[in-house]
């Protein structure tokens, strides 16, 4: 269902283009042509294979395409009543991939539902190990005994089936200080992980956040002892300096760790989807200025236009994604000062917009209710962007929003799975990377439904 | 010419009344629902007596048009026997009528109303039986079709159709409605109206009236030259050509008859017929229904969180079980149980119309195929008053929705062992937060430690019974909140 939204919005963002580049033609405005690259679905000789961006590893040398891949979002079929990865797309895509230059490949015991590692190694052991670098994480939040944690590091190694990490993570820290020493310091599991270091398995150690600036601060003091090899963190030009929720302004993180030289690898560029589906006025304005590149060109060549950073994640679904983010990156061109400057008010402008900052990557599921979290959420950003959402019933095109919302949430969310079976009960609130407050949302987008479904005035 | 217009009009009104079983939004019968208002039984047990005194009025000046034109079933029937009439032309013939068949039958019926057990009754009544062939058997094939239509809309990033849940709502109606009409249909095939002019009890009544009838079908004796072929072509087998005689109580003023004559020797006039003479009787044909009333329930237990966290994928969701007690819950505007039971005839107008998938008919011998509400697929939502407004027979009364959020038709009841603040030990309240009247509220569980989590207490008194805490209840596959009929209803 999920996947079909963007299969829409593909095609919506599809007609807009020719709509822009046609009425950017009229408008004659200087250094601009008409899109060429409009097409859903590229032939492959306009991408070019030889002009990715790479970045240099200080420590090790290895040269990291600008663009990695996240295995976060593997493309799923359903067999049997189940949902499993489809291994065809996955092959297909990784090989696609690595024709294309990108050569980092980011997963996690915890991705896809568990499938994410094995159905990726699958993919990677047909090229020569050291073709790719490889990036997987420990994962132990719900069971963090030393037991547990070193099962789940051997283990990857085995779904991943290679016999070193090019770069291991501590997964999702800087909630809490104590948090991060359940996990990693009283199990002693951050002296073993320096030790495989040493011992060659894994070639570089780091971690992921999500959190707060002073547990950050907390962890960025061990480098003296640890040295950290990388940190990963989510940064574009909406959190730049506006991030929103619990995180934490990009600009801080990436500026303390450039201070400390430690390479920076970056998640979430586009937020889910949320900086390349953005509100119709939104993207005209990007367009406008670049009608030839895409919306979500924007955040990778903001990203990219600081050195410090070693390589950005996005996970792809389709080779469409997959090709347009190839051209973000080759070549790379940076962004100027005046473009960034640019892109700072577009993302003030979009703080207009009240979506839930939801990257869809379902940390939250599966909700012990049966709830389709991700998929609500998603739903209700969705209308935000169209202009779905009505503020008042008195609204000029109410019926038609109403309409619009009502029909489309039953269709993008199972009837059981809606936001009016939420028991409140908090379970995915812990999980969840941007520090929503879940359970309040639900009850915030039933009673607006509630309110739509009487035909009440508000 | 007549010929075409009862036709035409007979088209009309059977379409019309066709769509007015399949359209599940509701939309038509603001314009259409007149059209099941003015059929016979329901206007009766409506005590509709503008209808009855207008069909009555109508009979006597024209004769059983009703059956011809407004009757769904009889219309059905025709459009059978004409497809089997393809295969073998002028295969009528004349039969003489089978009074005591179809006095007896109707006076089986009428005692079945009085001694309360209509749901039997209602069998044989034509335009129910008919609701429940089209809500049975053509709404699910008219809902696919929709669904289609939905299908390719969501492709197209349009909002013109939705889809809608095809479900059977009740497999013994169903299997009612394929019996009604395997037999109906049978019956149409091999002799026309055989159904009508043999068990029919509104047929019965219309026919004993239209003996009286102002304008009829008759023979003219001087042009006729007995060739016979009027009977053959008559699906009522009520001409008999040897004594030019009609049987104007089984005739359905098709007028058939008047275009097959070559000879111009039947004309529908005022003039004085000749009424027929009798014979004996036949066999009394009844056949029995046995009712299974199958209550499998299945334990499964509630749907529980992974052990070992993972991210994405869905918990399975327990379907709810419908609580194994028998329920008489009714609609508001329904009165009491024994109201429905008095005026329903189990057409399943309504149940096609529940947006809110509550209604379904009853499986159960007392109030057998009309609507019993339950909320394992929704609930009673407070701004939808559709089945009040579709019914023909005042069985369920329009009310508005003010009405309706003051109408109690049962109050909830908590079921301390399925609550998953005690049973899974976590914060819940989904039934306070829904219910629409504020009839819930949370206290704790132990007055005197201020940190035990709460549980839900319900207000009698506030509470209509709508489901909105049953549905919305997370304890699957049996919600740890029910809702417990009144068998009258009652306003706040």
């Amino acid at each position: 269902m999920k996947a079909e939204n963007k299969n829409n919005i593909d095609r919506r963002e599809f007609i807009k283009r020719i709509g822009a580049g046609s009425m950017l033609t009229v408008a004659a405005l200087s250094g601009c042509n008409v899109n060429k690259k409009g097409g859903s679905t590229l032939s492959d000789d306009e991408i070019p294979t030889d002009k990715m961006e790479y970045r240099t590893n200080p420590k090790t040398g290895d040269k990291v395409s600008l663009l990695g891949y996240g295995c976060m979002r593997w493309p799923t079929i359903e067999q049997d009543g189940k949902t499993v990865i489809d291994q065809e797309k996955v092959n297909s895509l990784v090989d696609y991939a690595i024709a294309h230059g990108v050569n980092f490949f980011d997963t996690a015991p915890v991705y896809v539902q568990g499938m994410s590692e094995t159905a990726t190694g699958i993919a990677l052991q047909r090229h020569p190990r050291e073709s790719y670098f490889l990036s997987t994480k420990m994962s132990n939040f719900s069971n963090a005994s030393r037991e547990n944690s070193i099962m789940m590091y051997e283990n990857s190694f085995k779904n991943l089936q290679v016999d070193y990490f090019d770069y291991y993570l501590l997964h999702n820290i800087g909630g809490s200080v104590g948090d991060f020493n359940r996990r990693f310091i009283d199990n002693g599991m951050l002296d073993f992980l320096i030790e495989e270091r040493e011992k060659g398995r894994i070639k570089n150690l780091g971690w992921s956040f999500h959190g707060s600036a002073d547990v950050f601060d907390h962890i960025l003091a061990y480098h003296e002892k640890v040295h950290w090899d990388f940190v990963l963190i989510q940064m574009n030009y909406s959190d730049w300096r506006n991030a929103r929720g619990r995180n934490v302004n990009a600009e801080y993180l990436y500026t303390e760790l450039e201070k400390r030289g430690i390479p920076a690898l970056i998640m979430e560029p586009l937020l889910g989807g949320r900086l390349s589906n953005v509100p119709a006025h939104i993207e005209a304005r990007l367009k406008m200025q670049e009608p030839d590149r895409s919306v979500a060109s924007w955040s990778f060549r903001f990203n990219g236009s600081y050195p410090n950073i070693l390589c950005m994640l996005s996970g792809m679904v389709y080779e469409e994604h997959l090709q347009d983010n190839i051209l973000s990156f080759s070549p790379f061109t940076p962004l100027t000062d005046d473009e960034k400057e640019f892109l700072f008010e577009t993302a003030e402008l979009m703080l207009q917009y009240p979506t839930i900052p939801c990257n869809d990557c379902k940390y939250c599921m599966p909700c012990p209710y049966g709830l389709d979290i991700p998929a609500i959420l998603l739903h209700y950003n969705r209308c935000v962007n169209e202009g779905n959402l009505s503020k008042s019933s008195q609204d000029e095109n109410y019926r038609k929003a109403r309409r619009a919302f009502l029909i489309g949430y039953d269709r993008a969310v199972e009837k059981e799975r809606q936001a009016a079976y939420c028991t409140g009960c908090k379970q995915c609130n812990p999980h969840c990377p941007q520090r929503i407050d879940i359970p309040r949302e639900m009850r915030r987008i039933d009673q607006y439904i509630e309110n739509l479904k009487q035909g009440k005035e508000f | 010419m007549l010929r075409k217009i009862r036709i035409s009009i007979a088209a009309i009104f059977f379409i019309c009344i066709t769509l007015l079983f399949l359209d599940f939004t509701g939309t038509i019968h603001a314009w259409l629902g007149w059209m099941a208002k003015i059929q016979f039984l329901p206007a009766v047990l409506a005590l509709n007596v503008g209808v009855i005194v207008l069909l009555v009025v109508l009979t006597l000046l024209f004769g059983r048009i009703y059956c011809s034109v407004i009757c769904p079933l009889g219309v059905m029937q025709d459009l059978i026997s004409w497809f089997g009439g393809k295969r073998k032309r002028n295969r009528f013939s004349y039969s003489a009528e089978k009074r005591w068949l179809r006095y007896g039958v109707l006076i089986v019926f009428v005692v079945l109303f009085v001694v309360g057990l209509n749901s039997i009754a209602l069998l044989i009544a034509p335009y129910s039986a008919y609701g429940r062939i089209a809500q049975n058997l053509l709404a699910p094939i008219w809902g696919f079709g929709n669904n289609i239509l939905a299908f390719i809309a969501e492709r197209i990033d349009s909002y013109a159709f939705y889809s809608t849940e095809v479900w059977i709502r009740s497999w013994v109606t169903f299997a009612v409605a394929v019996a009604t009409l395997g037999i109906v249909g049978y019956l149409a095939w091999r002799g026309g109206r055989t159904y009508c002019n043999t068990i029919c009890p509104v047929g019965t009544v219309l026919g004993f009236l239209s003996r009286f009838s102002l304008l009829k079908p008759v023979i003219d004796t001087s042009k006729c030259i007995d060739c016979g072929l009027c009977a053959k072509k008559c699906k009522a087998s009520c001409i008999d050509t040897k004594n030019h005689k009609i049987d104007y109580s089984r005739c359905v003023v098709c007028m058939d008859c008047l275009e097959s004559c070559n000879k111009g020797a039947i004309s529908y006039t005022m003039r004085k017929g000749s009424t027929t003479t009798q014979k004996s009787e036949e066999k009394v044909d009844n056949s029995r229904k046995n009712f299974l009333v199958g209550a499998g329930l299945l334990a499964a237990s509630a749907a529980k969180a992974q052990e070992m966290k993972l991210d994405g994928g869905y918990a399975t969701i327990v379907k709810k079980e419908p609580r194994a007690k028998f329920r008489t819950l009714t609609p508001a505007g329904s009165l009491s149980a024994s109201n429905m039971a008095a005026h329903c005839t189990g057409c399943q107008l309504c149940v096609s119309v529940c947006p809110n998938n509550v209604l379904h008919p009853s499986p159960y011998l007392e109030n057998f195929m009309q609507p019993a509400m339950s909320y394992e697929k929704g609930y009673c939502r407070p701004e939808c008053t559709k089945c009040g407004e579709v019914c023909p027979t005042g069985a369920i009364k329009p009310i508005s929705v003010i009405e309706k959020s003051s109408i109690q038709i049962g109050h909830a009841v908590w079921v301390k062992r399925n609550c998953i603040v005690i049973s899974d030990d976590v914060d819940c309240g989904n039934c306070a937060e829904h219910c629409p009247t504020g009839a819930i509220n949370m206290v704790l569980s132990d007055y005197k430690d201020k940190k035990s989590r709460k549980i839900p207490v319900i207000n009698k008194e506030r509470c209509i019974g709508c489901g909105a805490c049953e549905h919305l209840c997370p304890s699957r596959p049996f919600s740890a909140i029910y809702v417990k009929s009144y068998k009258e209803h009652r306003t706040i």
